[in-house]
């Protein structure tokens, strides 16, 4: 099975995001960069198939320069190669922009599935996957927390409101992957080794024109809150404040 | 003059409590531009779920009403959404940031080659244009889009109070249209989770439990309280980590995003990623032993305590005044 993953190369959450001066970039200085931790959970997902149906893994990544890092530590959990599409200021391209360029490099390639995460932890849009998967009339089934598949049939699992929904698909198919699907494996020294060999092609993606009319805004100062008090003591003041203050019982 | 579509979920016939939500945005977007609310219902037997939209002051309601449709489909309800946008021509699509809202938005956004404003907290319209506005970086920034286009915008659920608006209404089907591909993906099974509780990212109350509940079992104490609240309990990572909750309590960068009126948070410290979680909650109440704990930070409200202490007892105070 030929399995292609995306890969975004995403700020730590922990870091503390700053807007740069001209309102629609972040300052990418001082953060450190991280996989998108639902990523880890598709390429998780890629190697297990491998594991039991042989094939390949492609990771395909859409960002600068640097994203090359996120690639790599993909290759070193196990996956066979990479290709980055190299584009500078990237990070927040229109979603249909970054599905099209993903699109045009897949339409070429041979592959059976597609494996990404459910959302980016930066745009939170939670989306490429879906339109990859339009763009390439192929079917999509989102958020999975189980995935099974037999010849050339997809069975998944997805969690919505009021329960869980078993769904399936043909193969081709793109498949975006939920945390509780997996637990992703820690990369080891012998992986990260032979990690270094393996071979990420570079394609040069343009941006022009592929980004939506937005500025950035931090978001309001929320008043500090107030300890009302120390253990059972402090419950009745609170049962009162939230009924005579805050009005929420 | 915007034309606005809203999706109103449904499931077995019932409309979505985020129905009245979007029914009231589109309702208000409507009425500044001096265009017109459209609602939209897809499923089987759904004639009853369209008339109940009068409730918010909808007047006009399309249906996609099919036995094929009873169960969702990716592809077949979006074949249908997009059927009848290429009837109305609207200018704004509503969807909810539902689970079902999220899967279907950019399958429909996709058809058009168009992309979608996930999980919107504010829409407006401005002069020819559409103002959204939506967290990135799970909260910690803003983003304030401009759209001149057809914009897709699902909403994130209780960023919108109901307002309902008695009216009577038409409501007129349309063919969805099937061609081959249309049931390519299809779902074949539905578990229902016979929750006895809301679900957690549509309740109005939720109470959280984190390592400090300290085991699966201890969890009783956490649904008791929500039980008297008539709350969804959630969880923070490490709880679900450790296996005492399921992935589908999570709250957080990884879990759901919530926004209800009332966020009580018990044994958990408030890490950035599960603050990414809550933080548009209302009112946040933590109950915590540690002062330095930074859930404090967020909370409008805590007590300093041994939970084990503190949840009984507000639960026997709420249970008495409530
Ligand atoms: C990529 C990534 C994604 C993540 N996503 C999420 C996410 O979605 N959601 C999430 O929650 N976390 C997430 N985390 C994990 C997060 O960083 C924290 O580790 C986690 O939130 C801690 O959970 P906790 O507060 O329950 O536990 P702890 O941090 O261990 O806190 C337990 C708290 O309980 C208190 N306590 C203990 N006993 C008692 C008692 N008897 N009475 C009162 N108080 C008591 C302690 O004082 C302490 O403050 C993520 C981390 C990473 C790296
Ligand atoms: N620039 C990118 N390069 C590679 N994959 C991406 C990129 N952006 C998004 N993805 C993939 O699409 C998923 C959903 O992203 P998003 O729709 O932006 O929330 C991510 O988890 C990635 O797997």
């Amino acid at each position: 099975m030929n399995i292609i993953v995306l890969v975004k190369q995403v700020p730590d959450t922990e870091a503390k995001i700053r807007i740069a001066d001209d309102g629609n970039q972040i300052d990418e200085a001082s953060i450190s960069f991280i996989v998108n931790p639902y990523d880890e959970y598709a390429i998780e997902a890629a190697l297990q198939l491998k594991e039991a149906h042989g094939g390949e893994i492609t990771l395909v990544s859409l960002g600068p320069g640097g994203a090359i890092a996120a690639l790599r530590t993909g290759l070193a959990m196990g996956a066979d190669k990479a290709v980055l599409l190299k584009a500078e200021n990237s990070r927040f391209m229109n979603s249909q922009a970054v599905a099209g360029q993903i699109g045009k490099v897949l339409a070429d390639r041979q592959f059976d599935l597609v494996l990404c995460g459910k959302k980016a932890v930066d745009t939170d849009a939670q989306q490429i996957g879906t339109l990859l998967a339009m763009n390439l009339e192929i079917s999509v089934i989102s958020s999975i927390v189980e995935l099974n598949i037999a010849g050339n049939q997809i069975t998944a699992k997805r969690e919505v409101e009021g329960g869980t929904e078993t769904v399936s698909c043909q193969l081709p198919a793109v498949l975006t992957c939920e945390k509780g699907l997996n637990e992703p494996r820690y990369p080891n020294l012998r992986g990260i080794m032979m990690a270094k060999k393996k071979p990420i092609e570079e394609i040069v993606v343009d941006v022009v024109d592929s980004v939506t009319d937005f500025k950035f805004e931090n978001p309001p100062q929320k008043a500090e809150g107030r300890i009302v008090g120390e253990g059972v003591d402090a419950v009745p003041e609170l049962a009162r404040l939230l009924r005579e203050e805050a009005k929420v019982i | 003059m915007a034309t606005i579509l809203f999706l109103a979920e449904q499931r077995d016939g019932e409309l979505r409590k985020t129905a009245g939500e979007l029914a009231t945005v589109a309702n208000n977007l409507a009425a500044k531009s001096g265009g017109q609310a459209l609602g939209l219902v897809v499923g089987s037997n759904v004639g009853k779920c369209a008339e109940e939209l009068g409730k918010f002051g909808i007047t006009k309601v399309h249906i996609a009403d099919d036995a094929k449709l009873k169960y969702y489909s990716t592809t077949a309800y979006a074949h249908s959404v997009n059927k009848l946008i290429e009837q109305v021509n609207p200018d704004v699509v509503l969807f909810s940031a539902s689970a079902t809202g999220r899967d279907l938005a950019p399958a429909v956004a996709g058809l058009a080659n168009s992309s979608v404003f996930t999980d919107s907290t504010k829409v407006d319209i401005e002069g020819e244009s559409i103002a959204i506005q939506r967290p990135v970086f799970a909260g910690k920034i803003l983003m304030n889009i401009r759209s001149t286009t057809t914009s897709y915008i699902s909403l994130r659920p209780n960023s919108y109070p109901i307002e309902e608006n008695p009216a009577s209404v038409a409501v007129e089907k349309f063919d969805p249209g099937f061609e081959d591909n249309s049931f390519i993906v299809q779902v074949t099974e539905f578990e229902s989770s016979a929750a006895t509780r809301p679900e957690l990212t549509e309740a109005d109350i939720i109470v959280s439990g984190g390592r400090g509940i300290g085991g699966p079992e201890k969890y009783d104490i956490i649904e008791q309280l929500a039980d008297t609240l008539s709350a969804a309990v959630g969880a923070s990572r490490a709880a679900v980590d450790a296996g005492w909750r399921p992935h589908s309590d999570q709250v957080g960068q990884t879990g759901k995003t919530v926004a209800p009126t009332l966020y009580i948070a018990c044994g958990i410290s408030g890490a950035i990623q599960h603050l990414a979680g809550m933080s548009s909650s209302k009112v946040i109440v933590a109950i915590n032993k540690d002062p330095e704990a930074p859930i404090f930070k967020a909370a409008t409200y805590g007590i300093v305590g041994d939970l084990f202490d503190v949840v009984p007892a507000l639960e026997a105070e709420l249970t008495k005044i409530l």
